[in-house]
């Protein structure tokens, strides 16, 4: 059974705008899904609804097995929900706002304090945790939302656009805490404007664009529909550059060159291939200056998809995206 | 439902102890115009029809408890519409509580609060001179009407907030509050208004709360007035909860 499915999943709002129409999902307990789309796409409407926040319009949806409309108390039982913004109450502690949320999810009241120190701990919030939330950076915020997301254990998560607007480290410490979390076994549902959030951290992707879910599947499947890798290459002191095409050919189609680069060449087996293409070169006595595997991205994807840019992307190359086989 | 109300309770008081800029001017500005009132109207009760009393301090506690507990109001819907606008109302429609619990907890807090606003003004009364005719009994009344109709207007203030969703929208709405307090016998008695004022007064249920929190001051109690001020009290609070309950429900239909 699917941890989180919906079903022609809809929502329309006055002036029959339908900001999210006929979505289906079906992901399984211990993915980590990602929810990619430009502001507006229709991200948030989902997970509102999937959250029991918003009634559907249309369609139907069922979260940890009970349906988000008909039974809304049981699913909010069995969830974890981080929205966009962490809205946390300035006014109070780390502490207080933990224990808040723990007696709002019925954690029996000897097993509060404990619960919420183990979390604190956790996100490291420990020195924090009896300021006022007021005084907190962005990622403190952040990492409390997703203490408070836990209190309960649920089996299914809901971060809501999680990092933006963080800086590289505090991103960087959001993605860890998602690869922990998967590693537990949670069902993780992560709506992301940043494709190498998406790439970094997901199972699967879903691509949602004016509402509809235009592309689905792992990262590396939906990349391989719109191209293959290829290696940018710059030999020293200019090289033989005739030469190089020759032996270059061997390994796969040529390629107009990018920018500070001699040549450039598919190649379809992808990192595995550098190191064959390296010494056939050196064979011919041809030195490599330098090389660049460059690999489709998401953000291909999502123009092969929807025809624009995704908004956001390349923004995670400054929080710490790790580039594909600079050398 | 009694462990969030509880909780949400708590924290709503907890809250409130931690932001004096909503709390100060509930004490504050009723003081100024019971002061003012007080020193500049004083000759009043000496006009035919007035009631006889201690002294015009006393008459006016009730005026200014009143208008205390509805800037109690103003307050409430205030802090439950920045919740809306921050994002934090929606973590506790989002947790697993009777989302009627959100408006018990907040209104559990109002109750609490209107006793202390209450009592602040019986204690301020008493050091300038007044008198409790009800003695402690009275008192006690006192203290209980209030705190029921501060709950009331805590409810009209969650119901705009809830149906306004807008901080500004909310103190921009409720100083028509006021200007419903100055059409009823808060301030002056019923018999000594002009019309029409004599009669929206009639029909205002502040009329009624206000006599209701005046008559143990001024007088032995006298168990119709008292009655009549809980009747409007409790009814104010009713409608006003339900009114949010709606207005709740209703949130989660629309966007």
């Amino acid at each position: 059974m699917p941890a989180i499915e919906a079903v022609k999943l809809e929502r329309e709002f006055k002036g029959r705008i339908k900001a999210v129409d006929g979505v289906d999902l079906a992901i399984e307990a211990g993915e980590v899904y990602g929810f990619l789309g430009p502001n507006g796409a229709g991200k948030t409407t989902t997970v509102r609804m999937l959250v029991t926040l918003l009634r559907p319009t249309g369609g139907s949806a069922r979260v940890a097995g009970y349906d988000v409309a008909s039974e809304p108390d049981a699913v909010r039982r069995r969830i974890g929900v981080a929205l966009q913004e962490a809205a946390l109450d300035p006014l109070m502690t780390g502490t207080e706002l933990i224990e808040l949320q723990a007696k709002l999810h019925g954690i029996a009241p000897e097993k509060v304090t404990r619960r919420g120190e183990e979390l604190i701990e956790r996100v490291g919030l420990v020195e924090a945790r009896d300021r006022r939330v007021g005084t907190y950076s962005g990622g403190m915020r952040r990492r409390l939302d997703l203490a408070m997301a836990l209190i309960h254990e649920p089996g299914v998560l809901f971060l809501d656009e999680p990092t933006t607007g963080l800086d590289p480290v505090s991103r960087m410490t959001l993605w860890e805490e998602v690869r922990r979390l998967k590693h537990e076994g949670t069902t993780v549902f992560l709506t992301t404007q940043y494709l190498e959030e998406a790439d970094q951290l997901a199972d699967r992707v879903g691509i949602i664009s004016d509402g509809r879910l235009v592309a689905e599947g792992t990262p590396a499947v939906l990349k391989a529909q719109v191209g293959q890798p290829h290696l940018e290459i710059a030999l020293m002191d200019g090289g033989d550059r005739e030469r190089a095409v020759e032996v270059l050919a061997g390994f796969g189609a040529p390629r107009p060159p990018a920018e500070g680069f001699e040549l450039a060449v598919t190649v379809a087996e992808g990192a595995t291939e550098i190191a064959g293409i390296v010494r056939a070169l050196d064979d011919a006595n041809l030195i490599v200056a330098s090389l660049e595997l460059v690999e489709p991205t998401l953000d291909d994807v999502f123009v092969e998809k929807t025809g624009r840019h995704l908004e956001g992307a390349g923004e995670a190359d400054e929080a710490g995206g790790e580039p594909g086989g600079s050398a | 439902m009694i462990r969030p109300v509880r909780a949400l309770a708590g924290r709503a008081l907890r809250n409130a102890s931690r932001r004096p800029q909503f709390f100060v001017p509930m004490l504050v500005f009723p003081s100024l115009l019971l002061a003012a009132n007080t020193g500049g109207f004083s000759r009043t009760t000496q006009l035919p029809g007035f009631p006889k009393v201690h002294g015009f301090l006393d008459y006016q506690l009730a005026a200014a408890i009143t208008q205390s507990l509805l800037l109690g109001g103003v307050s409430v819907g205030i802090a439950v519409a920045l919740e809306i606008e921050s994002g934090f109302f929606d973590r506790l429609i989002a947790s697993p509580i009777p989302r009627t619990s959100i408006v018990f907890g907040r209104l559990a807090a109002t109750f609490c609060i209107a006793l202390l606003q209450v009592a602040f003004f019986l204690a301020l009364g008493l050091v300038f001179g007044a008198e409790v005719q009800g003695g402690v009994g009275g008192a006690l009344l006192v203290l209980l009407v209030g705190a029921i109709a501060g709950t009331g207007f805590g409810g009209i203030g969650m119901s705009l907030a809830l149906r306004a969703r807008n901080a500004s929208l909310v103190q921009g709405i409720f100083p028509f509050a006021f200007v419903i307090l100055f059409l009823s016998s808060a301030f002056f008695p019923m018999d000594l208004l002009q019309a029409p004022a004599d009669w929206v007064a009639a029909y205002n249920p502040l009329s009624y709360i206000a006599e209701g929190l005046r008559n143990p001051i001024i007088a032995p109690v006298d168990a119709g007035a008292v009655l009549d001020g809980l009747v409007a009290a409790l009814g104010v609070t009713a409608a006003m909860t339900g009114l949010s309950v709606f207005f709740l429900r209703g949130r989660l239909r629309e966007p």
